[in-house]
């Protein structure tokens, strides 16, 4: 397992992702809420570029005592990113798919030296 | 760019360069060795509304292009009916949709065409079928001479100057005004014999019968030109039916096949097929779920009521699998069911690839390649051969030629 350089801390804004090429591995790193992810940039739906898209609150309907609908709201907490060819989902502290939570993207470890980021691949 | 998700919120994603997002697709292309497999994708799209400028001069009628232009020029109303609610987008999340026009293209060529080389040379797509998109919703135009002068000015625009542009490797299915069947039959007489017209479209999202008299003439124009008769299926929230749905997901995922269903159920059961035994019928983006439901739905009934479709000779099953069928979107959800579906429906004879790319719900040739329960002649077949023997497109390199001589699709 090799260590690869993403970038520096400083260069790397909250919400923002870098792409890591290591052989025929793509790796998707992003920056959310200060904490780092990294998973496989190849969607399990036709193998799109999945961290290459947007992220985005995930969105929750409110289900009332009474099972009324109270209607769509972003997410306070939970963040997804989206795979642009499609749409595919993935929940961001995870990496699974958020419409069959059985499929998962492979997910790499971040390690933060210093002011630098590297993604163990 | 930025885009804006929730709260405000802006996110940046990289300017649109089709070859860029779609690295994947190329990738899996040189994997695959798609470049030795000929590859026709039978609905591709472009955005024809970007194209007005140039497409509106060419209708006929000097009132309504007036009408047209003037409009377009202030902005002030649409050209072909559009539908509220249809986030095709999803909110931003397919990039490639709030992108579009930030990709670049060269100068004195046309930017549809180029844009088309680009994704098709990413999927190793050797030939496309190119449609429009928001014509699609040509047959909700309120009104019929509208259709009529719309229709026949794409026509010309993309017979005159896109497809001579695209070096042979873009042909279409024109746009029939289906509301006026004279009109039709004009359109097939003059646009019929042109460079890269494979046949002529019917938009399903309409309540016409296909069955009506008056087309006749239409279907038999066609069928004595070896032209082929496509249905491109769409949703329509406006529809009675469908104004029971409260989210786009719904409308979409039962409209295309809806419409399907709708008039390809007219076209068995009035015995089209026996009326008109060489005319290709190609039924387009209704997924294929639904073919193997409406084959058994229709078996059944026909069985208790043959009198009232007194001219078949055979099941409509039977009617159904000698007709065509685009593979997209593929349905690939339970692998078992999908192989039924491809034995019922007779995929290696029948089924023809289709990207729909840009579309939001675009499928790669490798849905198709990968399929573990094909053989692999039906997959050359589904991804190319079978229509390129419909088509009558030639091989774009020797190794295509070695693979339609070995699997039975051109004489050696």
């Amino acid at each position: 397992m090799a260590e690869k350089f993403v970038a520096k801390v400083s260069d790397f804004k909250d919400g923002d992702r870098k792409i890591v090429f290591d052989r025929d591995k793509e790796i998707g790193v992003f920056r959310e809420n200060g904490q780092f992810y990294a998973y496989s940039n190849y969607c399990l739906h036709q193998g799109g570029p999945a961290c290459e898209g947007l992220t985005i609150a995930k969105v929750e309907e409110r289900i009332m005592p009474d099972k009324t609908s109270r209607g769509l709201f972003f997410s306070e907490t939970d963040v997804h990113f989206v795979c642009p060819w499609h749409g595919y989902e993935y929940d961001m502290k995870t990496g699974e798919c958020v419409s069959d939570r059985r499929l998962r993207l492979k997910k790499y470890k971040v390690l933060q030296k210093g002011d630098d980021v590297y993604v163990v691949a | 760019m930025e885009l804006v998700v929730e709260r405000g919120r802006r996110v940046y994603v990289e300017e649109l360069n089709t070859t860029k997002l779609l690295a994947h697709a190329r990738q899996q292309a040189v994997k695959r060795n798609f470049d030795d497999i000929l590859i026709v994708d039978c609905d591709a799209h472009h955005y024809e509304n970007e194209n007005y400028s140039d497409i509106l001069p060419f209708m006929e009628n000097d009132v309504l292009r007036q009408v047209t232009v003037s409009g377009r020029a202030k902005g002030r109303h649409n050209i072909v009916p559009s539908q509220a609610g249809f986030t095709q987008d999803m909110g931003g999340r397919v990039t490639r949709y709030p992108t579009r026009s930030s990709e670049k293209t060269d100068p004195g060529r046309i930017r549809d065409v180029q844009l088309g080389e680009r994704w098709m040379d990413a999927m190793s797509v050797d030939y496309s079928c190119l449609f429009p998109t928001g014509m699609l919703n040509i047959g909700l135009h309120p009104q019929k001479e509208m259709e009529v002068d719309l229709c026949w000015a794409y026509n010309r625009w993309l017979t005159e100057k896109v497809l001579p542009e695209s070096g042979g490797r873009m042909y279409s299915a024109l746009c029939l005004p289906f509301s006026d069947p004279d009109a039709c039959l004009r359109q097939v007489e003059t646009f019929g014999d042109r460079k890269g017209v494979a046949g002529f479209m019917v938009t399903t999202v309409r309540n016409l019968q296909v069955n009506d008299n008056a087309y006749m003439k239409v279907y038999r124009a066609m069928e004595e030109r070896g032209l082929a008769l496509s249905f491109h299926s769409g949703p329509n929230w406006s529809e009675p039916v469908f104004r029971a749905c409260n989210r786009f997901i719904s409308v979409h995922a039962l409209g295309f096949s809806f419409y399907n269903i709708l008039h390809c159920t007219n076209w068995v059961i009035n015995g089209l097929g026996e009326r008109f035994p060489k005319l290709a019928v190609i039924w387009i983006e209704g997924g294929l779920a639904w073919i193997p439901f409406l084959m058994q739905r229709l078996d059944n009934e026909y069985m208790m009521r043959p009198s009232e479709a007194p001219l078949l000779k055979k099941k409509p099953s039977e009617y159904m699998r000698d007709m065509y069928y685009s593979s997209q979107p593929i349905e690939i959800q339970n692998l078992k069911a999908m192989e039924c579906t491809f034995d019922m429906m007779d995929a290696k004879n029948r089924l023809l690839y289709a990207s729909d790319y840009p579309h939001w719900d675009f499928d790669l040739p490798s849905t198709i390649y990968d399929l573990p329960f094909l053989s692999e002649k039906a997959k050359h077949n589904i991804l190319g051969a079978t229509a390129a023997r419909l088509f009558k497109l030639p091989p774009r390199n020797a190794k295509q030629q070695e693979n339609l001589i070995k699997y039975g699709n051109l004489a050696a």
